[in-house]
């Protein structure tokens, strides 16, 4: 077992210096220094307090996304909806503070209604999808996917339509809700301790539930082999349902973080692609949650860190999703090749 | 609005649909075959940069386009690798590969960001483009847009009307079956995975050089594109001529939308830009509800008469993918 471990362990580093060496490949192509680029990566995300603060706010959204997701896929589900979701998160967190703002109880509640607000929107949208899947047949990749274009144009129906700035709608967002409204922040910085303290309870719950619970043992029951599943008696769709309600009620919280404790309205781009890097973070730690911390904090550092890339170095910002991406097809293929051929060394 | 201007607007929604038909054909065969290639989205966005990158290096139209069909072939042949070969999970690596192929044309494309590029230009065919109607409708568009037409024919021939085709069919139905019949499975699907890769590489250059040509990075409104053609190729039911149907009423809905605008001044043009894809999932469902266990249950419940009639209208609406899409094959 131990010197399993070990075994996947050296495919894994393998993994990583091979995806550092394509992305090293990929710079030197377009005449730009690696080991610079690293370096400037690096200075951008942990280089001041200010930047790790920003590299915290991006890791809350992703670290609620991949908890949520390691409990759809371990019901055996692909819930690439899952960037919708977050959008619908925003939408519900908004919804009800335009409701509450005026209504005179104390800021703290309308903060909390606000976030449950969000992950019940969350959840909702996320029902919709299981009920395509169970319901409608329509495999959750696809019905999911659709969803998603449908919660954008949403987002921006809203934003340009009931909900646009008085005077001119832009995309800029709806009119930012007063500060006292917002979940506060660190002296001088933009993270919030309670974003922290909500992404950390999302993670702790997930793990205790799917590792100690006969909840999560069925859960993933269901994953292994819905047929048997079905015949042992334990009632599958269902549990496809709740690992859709779960999922998506972390996913609308991370929504809701997004416009409670960071931009403290509802804007075009709400989501910035966290459930999509959220399903890439599940692969790489291989569905482990264990894992899910330091991945999505590094995923989130390399978010961060390219961001100056195109004013230090004039290279595009999108290079942190290309590392992101090769690190995670290598450490899949390097599974694959262990499967087949470690084996037959052995 | 006059005739001429429909007609051009129609003949408008058959050009800009011509992307979208390679790469649903391309997916059609790829899944036929048993593979899903899920790494569409990007592959177009990176085929799409990389095609205009090449015409623009070289000043070479053609050579643009075979560019964008070679980086399609290569992106399928990792997915070829990792899922046959190797056999992972196709819908993992593809999705890996659709966000990095599409970080990559963002990336790699930033020096060629709005420079003015080659672009095809429309060669009306002589006679044929002077018949009233049809002659604007069909003969009046860039080759691609040509290629695009007799694309979807031989793509049918092959399938429903070959020999080779009849394989094709069986290496993703029955695998076992087309095996002991001496189809060596796993590299016919290697090469339907590539050559469907090839296509859907097609559909790039086919933006970039053709319907909208240019490369404008994020902004060039590419992105979901790919997404589309693959809820299209399940609309289509794995037959070409049914996605190209697809692929058009696509087009038509957001040309639709466009026309629309003036009209339907209270609602946002982003939001009717966007509003085929709310149809997507409508149709999605009409077409797998079929499939459904407790529609099943219903219909048996029914009587008799009013069966007959439900399961008439499902069965036409049914698609059923492909039995080993997605499944590994090993002989033994």
């Amino acid at each position: 077992m131990i010197k399993d471990r070990f075994g996947n362990l050296a495919y894994q580093l393998a993994a990583l210096l091979l995806a550092f060496g394509v992305v090293s490949l990929i710079l030197i192509s377009v005449d730009a220094s690696p080991s610079e680029t690293y370096k400037n990566i690096f200075k951008g995300s942990f280089g001041e307090m200010r930047k790790f603060a920003e590299v915290l706010v991006a890791f809350v959204p992703l670290l609620l996304v991949t908890a949520g997701l390691l409990v759809t896929f371990s019901s055996g589900l692909w819930n690439i909806g899952v960037e919708g979701q977050v959008v619908l998160g925003a939408i519900a967190t908004t919804w009800v503070y335009r409701l509450l703002l005026e209504s005179g109880l104390p800021p703290g509640l309308i903060i909390a209604l606000a976030i449950l607000g969000g992950m019940v929107g969350g959840a909702i949208w996320a029902a919709l999808a299981g009920i395509l899947k169970v319901f409608g047949g329509v495999n959750e990749i696809f019905g999911g996917l659709g969803l998603n274009f449908v919660s954008t144009a949403l987002t921006i129906y809203l934003i340009f339509g009931p909900w646009k700035r008085p005077g001119v709608a832009s995309m800029s967002g709806t009119v930012p809700f007063p500060d006292e409204f917002s979940l506060p922040l660190l002296a001088n910085l933009r993270i919030s301790p309670w974003a922290l303290v909500i992404a950390f309870v999302g993670i702790v719950v997930i793990y205790f539930l799917l590792q100690g619970t006969y909840f999560g043992l069925r859960l993933k029951a269901v994953g292994k082999n819905f047929r048997a599943a079905y015949l042992l008696g334990i009632p599958t769709w269902q549990y496809a349902m709740y690992s859709f309600l779960i999922c998506g009620a972390l996913a609308g919280a991370a929504g809701a973080v997004q416009v409670a404790a960071v931009y403290h309205r509802l804007i075009p781009s709400i989501s910035s692609g966290y459930g999509y890097l959220g399903l890439m973070v599940a692969m790489l730690i291989n569905y482990q949650a264990l894992w899910a911390v330091p991945v999505a904090l590094f995923f989130a550092a390399l978010n961060i860190g390219s961001i100056q890339l195109p004013i230090v170095m004039k290279l595009d910002s999108s290079l942190s999703g290309v590392l992101q991406g090769v690190l995670v097809l290598f450490v899949l293929l390097a599974a694959g090749v262990r499967q087949k051929f470690g084996r037959k060394a052995q | 609005m006059s005739q001429e201007t429909i007609l051009i607007g129609l003949a408008g929604v058959l050009a800009s649909a011509s992307p979208l038909i390679f790469a649903v054909i391309g997916e059609t065969l790829s899944e036929r075959a048993g593979v899903i290639n899920l790494s569409m989205n990007g592959t177009i966005l990176l085929a799409a940069m990389g095609g205009f990158a090449v015409a623009y290096t070289t000043d070479n139209i053609v050579l643009g386009f075979l560019g964008g069909m070679l980086i399609g072939a290569l992106v399928a042949l990792v997915v070829a690798f990792a899922s046959i070969t190797l056999q992972q999970s196709q819908v993992a690596v593809g999705f890996v590969l659709a966000l990095t192929c599409r970080d990559l044309s963002y990336f790699l494309g930033n020096p060629y960001m709005g420079l003015p590029g080659p672009r095809l230009q429309a060669l009306p065919i002589p006679v044929l483009s002077d018949i009233p109607v049809i002659g604007q409708l069909f003969f009046r568009h860039d080759v691609i847009t040509y290629i695009s037409f007799i694309a979807i024919f031989l793509a049918w021939l092959w399938i429903f009307r070959t020999r080779p085709g009849l394989m094709l069919q069986g290496i993703g139905e029955k695998p076992a079956a087309a095996y002991i019949r001496g189809a060596n499975v796993n590299v016919m699907r290697y090469v339907y995975t590539i050559i469907g890769g090839a296509l859907i590489g097609l559909a790039g250059p086919a933006f970039s050089l053709a319907t909208r040509a240019g490369w404008m990075g994020t902004i060039s409104g590419l992105d979901g594109f790919g997404w589309i053609a693959l809820s299209i190729t399940i609309f289509g039911g794995w037959n070409p001529v049914r996605g190209a149907l697809g692929a058009y009423l696509f087009a038509f809905l957001q040309w639709l939308g466009l026309v629309l605008q003036p009209v339907l001044t209270q609602v946002p043009s982003q939001v009717l830009q966007v509003a085929p894809f709310p149809l997507m999932i409508l149709t999605l469902l009409l077409v797998n509800i079929g499939n459904a266990e407790w529609v099943e249950r219903t219909l048996a419940a029914m009587p008799e008469s009013a069966r007959k009639i439900f399961s008439k209208i499902l069965r036409a609406m049914r698609t059923s993918p492909p039995a080993a899409l997605g499944v590994p094959f090993e002989r033994d």
